[in-house]
């Protein structure tokens, strides 16, 4: 524990019992353990949840991914966000159907079964909601990674491509767009351009090696890699294939970006390069003094791959660039890392992504500057953590 | 000889068959529940702001509000703002910022009341749509909205909409670190 200078909130929280058990002088049982189980569970000391926030109307609203708890790329599935529009339905995957029908030749039905039977694939990608982070552009900077930027994980998915239920169905020259509508109780709906549906979309029935959970659309959902989470419709019951967008509420009246200028910007569907400091980061502590701790965090872009991350220390005065764990993949968490000397002073963590296509992650002044308070989505700004020098680590 | 031959290769055939099966007209008609900005999909029918007025006061006022002004935080406002959206204060409203007359009907065809969604009548949403609309200023009170005059209504906020300008933030404003 000596050489194990790293602050994790986590990690205290085990200490305490550990603790406990040395003080008995006892930390091998000579008694039989509890027996085998169908189905595991994580510890009882193991208590990180999603952040919960209710609303005026039972069944929607968002929990958020406790970023913070994470190590790795992959979100555990019962902690991956959540944002519902009318409650999570209950479907019977043995009578759940796809129609997909419109400009095709060949109108089709689809059942789990028959989906089952087409050559699947399995893939790793984030979903972000798009209003994910929409507090700090608002000029509300949120306390803590799950908080800041919990509407985002990252699991690996395994379906069928679109493209292939496309092809049975046999694509006339004037299908332009598809409207994805999902089994909820308001009928989630979303238009979303032919070109991405043939490029690298999943119709998806399993999230890290299991069906999909209920809240994550059991038992089939859309993956629509990299772009925002809305689109990537749960509950999956209708392909609509058609020559224009729909425009549903949820890409007109939501999730459309509006502009100081009053006009606002329509099908903004990827999801740009982004990255947070998940340790230390607000409501942790540099727990042993001045010394040598990790920086890690997670980055990503919803145009390809991360290529580059930069902490800062100083406020974005000075850069190092991290290193990123392999694997690095397109559409996908990247965790990086960075071995810092906290010399016992204030310190201001920042990091910084730069994505394949050269793009560069923005501070929020630069964002603010160009899009305004109003945006409300798709925030990807540098985020902040103020390291004090009692080594608490604050939002502000 | 030739002719079981052929027999027994339609019969390969159809096993081979690619997963999924037909999907019939009146299968589709069922689901179908896409509606399109020129109108396509609008199911006949047709409705006035004075009947919708009724519908109104029955099933959406609880929530929305007697002159449809929500109630802030917890459920949306569908009347006013028409002009602030340049503001400090924008207020997003259907009247203010929707840019399709359809996607009023559409949604509230799919997902309102929002604890009995698919409960209304097509008549009663053409009336409670023509309604929302009329609190807005945007229809006379007895101005008749159906499948074909609905697509028709200009909403105010109609050229209000642009494409994805993004990736509006050059990575020149941010800086590149010196190395």
């Amino acid at each position: 524990m000596i050489d194990f200078l790293q602050s994790r909130r986590r990690f205290l929280a085990l200490a305490a019992p550990l603790t406990g058990l040395v003080s008995c002088k006892k930390t091998v049982p000579s008694e039989i353990g509890a027996p085998l189980s169908a189905y595991g569970a994580r510890s009882p000391q193991v208590t990180s949840v999603r952040d919960v926030r209710e609303s005026a109307t039972p069944g929607t609203g968002s929990t958020r991914t406790p970023l913070q708890d994470l190590d790795g790329i992959i979100t555990p599935s019962a902690l991956h966000f959540e944002r519902h529009h009318a409650g999570v339905p209950s479907i019977d995957a043995a009578k759940h159907e796809i129609l997909l029908h419109g400009l095709v030749e060949k109108p089709l039905i689809f059942t789990m079964a028959d989906l089952h039977r087409f050559p699947s694939v399995s893939r790793i990608h984030f979903i972000e909601c798009a209003g994910n982070s929409g507090a700090e552009q608002a000029g509300n900077p949120q306390p803590d990674p799950q908080k800041s930027a919990g509407l985002f994980s990252c699991s690996e998915w395994t379906g069928v491509p679109l493209s292939l239920l496309l092809k049975e169905a046999v694509l006339r020259p004037e299908a332009k767009w598809i409207v994805a509508e999902g089994a909820d109780a308001c009928m989630m709906a979303r238009s979303i351009p032919i070109e991405k549906a043939l490029d690298d979309i999943l119709v998806a029935y399993s999230q890290n090696g299991e069906p999909l959970r209920p809240e994550q659309g059991f038992p089939v959902r859309l993956v629509v890699p990299g772009w925002e989470g809305n689109i990537n419709v749960k509950w999956l019951h209708r392909l609509h294939v058609v020559d224009q967008p729909s425009m549903t509420r949820d890409e007109t009246s939501h999730y459309t970006d509006l502009m100081p200028d009053g006009k606002a910007q329509i099908f903004t569907f990827p999801m740009e390069a982004k990255s947070i400091i998940t340790r230390p980061a607000g409501r942790q502590k540099l727990a042993y003094g001045p010394g040598s701790y990790e920086i890690t965090g997670l980055a990503w872009s919803g145009r390809g791959k991360v290529q580059r991350v930069e902490v800062s220390t100083d406020r974005g005065q000075t850069w190092q660039d991290a290193e990123l764990q392999a694997p690095v993949l397109s559409k996908a968490a990247t965790r990086f890392r960075l071995m810092w000397t906290w010399n016992g002073t204030p310190a201001a963590l920042q990091s910084r992504c730069t994505d394949e296509t050269g793009y560069v992650q923005p501070s929020l002044d630069d964002l603010v500057r160009v899009r305004g308070r109003f945006f409300q989505y798709h925030c990807n700004a540098i985020k902040t953590w103020f390291v004090h020098e009692d080594g608490s680590v604050s939002h502000v | 000889m030739f002719r079981w031959t052929l027999l027994f290769m339609m019969a390969a055939a159809a096993l081979a068959q690619s997963p999924g099966r037909p999907a019939t007209e009146a299968e589709i008609k069922a689901m179908d529940y896409t509606i399109l900005p020129n109108g396509a999909g609008l199911p006949k029918g047709q409705g006035d702001a004075s009947s919708g007025r009724t519908v109104f006061e029955q099933k959406c006022q609880e929530c929305h509000g007697e002159h449809g002004e929500g109630q802030a935080g917890k459920y949306p406002a569908l009347v006013g703002g028409i002009g602030s959206l340049k503001s400090l204060n924008p207020i997003r409203t259907v009247g203010s910022y929707w840019p399709y007359a359809t996607t009023l009907f559409d949604y509230v065809r799919r997902a309102m009341p929002y604890d009995h969604p698919r409960s209304l009548s097509t008549n009663e949403v053409y009336s409670v749509a023509a309604y929302v609309l009329f609190m807005n200023g945007i229809v006379k009170e007895d101005q008749e909205l159906n499948e074909k005059t609905l697509p028709q209504v200009k909403m105010p906020n109609r050229d209000g909409f642009v494409p994805d300008a993004r990736p509006d933030i050059k990575p020149a404003a941010s800086g590149r670190p010196a190395h």
